[in-house]
């Protein structure tokens, strides 16, 4: 009756051994390849600290001036404007200035990364039922699986760092934009789609000119939900050793300074809220074209 | 007298069969199974069977049926935008079917435009840009293609739209942009899939001014799909009257509102202003005579029958080109306007 109470399990030594094993694999792996994608990473690297330098170091005033040009250029509204030069100022007035200029140059990048390999990926995935099945559940892999399970191996990779910091960061936040893609392309009206074929035209013109364009409203949602979850993941990227907010957050729970927390913590909702309320607002205004009205 | 270089379009031995596996389903289509018997027993649906047109150059064909009918399955043969299962499309001398993937992007790009029942226009794009569509796919200069397109907006009334979005028009306008599009290609073939269908009855009426308005200059090779037999009768020099993906009948308008060839034909028809519909040269006697008033060959009866009603309804002399061809009686006019009856085969009319 064994059998039934327990589970015929693989057996303590040789469960070991494999793990072992793939671990020593691993380890290996890293030491004969490390160095490779340290300096195939070190382009990126270096663009980030160049960034992050260029944001501490240029006197806030003009910052404050480029963020309020920025959500003007996006959003077309005094209201935004106006609120989000406030939250900075007030950001800086209580001292967060510098973290959260740390905070911003790693969301940008990695939001330019994750539009960079996302965008493409999505128009790819719209393309083909099997690449579609192939994808999705890599995508839905990098969603759920814990952050701290995927960190063990990069850091193993790369140590710590900002470059490992920002792969983390974009493993989470990169699957939004490629599904959000994939679905405003597919989502193309087909009698257009039909007109466009009907003209001759062919794939790049149908992709550039028609489902591009169509899917821009989602795939701009996919942008938004990008920089969300880049945001969400600033804590944990902290942790191995990116600079900004999230160390200060760290730091709070790990000694229970309750104020630091919540203002840090407040700083990251509001840089969240800003990023979103101006992506939307730019999303809207570029489907001026929907709006109807007759004889106008 | 039709001559073999006449014809612009010949549909050949055309079947479509959708399903998993069609190919074979057309031996049994071919040696008689039914539309139901082949979806019961092999779960295929029959789109087009054994379909047959030569249409002419420089003519409006209408392809006429109800919904389901295979029409708008059949138009989509012509540029393919559907494959057929089996049979053959030739235009111009050349099989569709034989055309590389780059021929067959040439083909819809120069000799075959379309417009479309829901229009297809570009959402994101002006009427400017929308016009100019076909131009820019063909690869010529923005501005260049802009220009030219810009005649065909002027041409279909939509001047001072230019720069408005289609969200911003009517059903009627919107349609007008799509016309504007598929002219502006100066294709020799045009496809129009139902396009005047989603539209209100009065733009409708409109719309079909406009096109024989163009034809009339233009001369195109236009197949105009419709489940509408007023359009039909109106603007189609040919019609070919579809049900269950097979050809029931071809003629000209008269042809089938004289001689329906089955109580199918004979349903559609009954309805329709017969009067108005019928021409002095469908009831006219070919004895000619010396005296009586004239009346041109293409006179509707209703017009005609006025005509002689205010003289002395004596029998008219009916000519063509100046010439007498004939005479008609206002009796055997009131006869062409009494409606066939219904179920009698109507191979005896007339």
């Amino acid at each position: 009756m064994d059998f039934f109470d327990e589970f015929p399990s693989l057996g303590r030594t040789p469960l070991r051994e494999m793990k072992k094993s793939i671990d020593a694999g691993f380890r290996s792996f890293s030491r004969e390849y490390g160095d490779a994608l340290e300096s195939f990473f070190n382009p990126l690297l270096k663009f980030m600290v160049w960034f992050e330098k260029l944001l501490i170091n240029t006197p806030w005033p003009i910052i404050l001036l480029c963020v309020g040009a920025l959500a003007w250029l996006g959003s077309r509204n005094y209201k935004l404007v106006a609120g989000t030069v406030g939250a900075f100022v007030v950001i800086g007035y209580f001292g967060m200035w510098e973290d959260t200029m740390a905070t911003l140059a790693i969301i940008s990048v990695a939001t330019i990364v994750c539009i960079g390999i996302g965008i493409p990926a999505g128009i790819l995935m719209a393309r083909s039922n099997r690449i579609q099945a192939i994808i999705t559940p890599i995508l839905d892999v990098m969603q759920t699986i814990p952050s701290f399970v995927y960190l063990i191996p990069v850091v193993m990779l790369l140590c710590i760092g900002k470059v490992p910091g920002l792969l983390a960061v974009c493993i989470y936040a990169l699957p939004p934009i490629v599904r959000l893609t994939n679905l405003g392309i597919r989502l193309v009206d087909a009698d257009i789609m039909e007109a466009s074929t009907a003209f001759g035209a062919n794939y790049k013109q149908r992709l550039w000119g028609v489902q591009v364009p169509l899917a821009l409203p989602n795939i701009f949602a996919g942008v938004n939900q990008t920089i969300m979850m880049a945001l969400a993941m600033v804590v944990i990227a902290s942790m191995i050793g990116v600079k900004g907010l999230g160390v200060a957050v760290l730091r709070a729970i790990s000694n229970q300074y309750l104020a630091l927390g919540l203002m840090n913590g407040l700083a990251i909702v509001a840089l969240a809220i800003i990023f979103d309320r101006v992506s939307q607002q730019y999303g809207k205004r570029l489907q001026k074209h929907r709006e109807g009205g007759h004889g106008v | 007298m039709v001559t073999v270089s006449d014809i612009k379009v010949s549909i050949k031995n055309l079947y479509k069969i959708f399903g998993a596996d069609p190919k074979p389903m057309v031996a049994k289509v071919e040696g008689g199974m039914s539309k139901a018997e082949l979806l019961e027993k092999h779960g295929h649906v029959l789109g087009l069977k054994d379909v047959n047109i030569d249409i002419k150059a420089r003519e409006i064909q209408v392809i006429m049926g109800l919904s389901g009918s295979g029409k708008s399955t059949l138009i989509r043969h012509i540029n393919r935008l559907i494959e057929p299962t089996a049979g053959e499309i030739v235009v111009d001398g050349q099989n569709v079917l034989d055309m590389s993937e780059d021929e067959l992007l040439e083909f819809r790009r120069f000799r075959a435009s379309m417009v479309f029942q829901k229009f297809g226009l570009l959402p994101h794009r002006t009427v400017a840009q929308n016009a100019a569509y076909g131009l820019t796919i063909q690869g010529s200069d923005k501005n260049e293609a802009l220009e030219r397109s810009q005649r065909w907006i002027d041409r279909v009334g939509l001047s001072g739209f230019e720069n408005h979005y289609p969200a911003q028009l009517s059903g009627g306008m919107q349609q007008r942009v799509g016309l504007a599009r598929a002219l502006a290609t100066d294709a020799e073939i045009l496809l129009m899939d139902e396009a005047f269908s989603a539209l209100d009855p009065l733009i409708r009426t409109d719309m079909q001014d406009v096109l024989l308005g163009l034809q009339e200059e233009l001369h195109k090779t236009i197949i105009f799909i419709t489940h509408d037999l007023d359009e039909a009768l109106r603007i189609g020099d040919n019609i070919v009257i579809l049900r269950d993906g097979a050809v029931i009948q071809k003629g000209s308008p008269q042809d089938i509102v004289l001689n329906p060839a089955d109580d199918y034909v004979s349903d559609f028809i009954k309805d329709i202003n017969r009067a108005r519909v019928l021409e002095v040269g469908s009831v006219m006697d070919t004895k000619a005579i010396k005296t009586g008033i004239k009346i041109d060959v293409e006179t509707p009866i209703e017009e005609a029958m006025q005509l002689m009603l205010e003289k002395d309804k004596k029998p008219a002399r009916v000519v063509k080109d100046d010439k007498v061809v004939g005479s008609v009686t206002i009796d055997a006019m009131i006869k062409a306007i009494a409606r066939p009856k219904h179920g009698s085969g109507n191979k005896n009319y007339k």
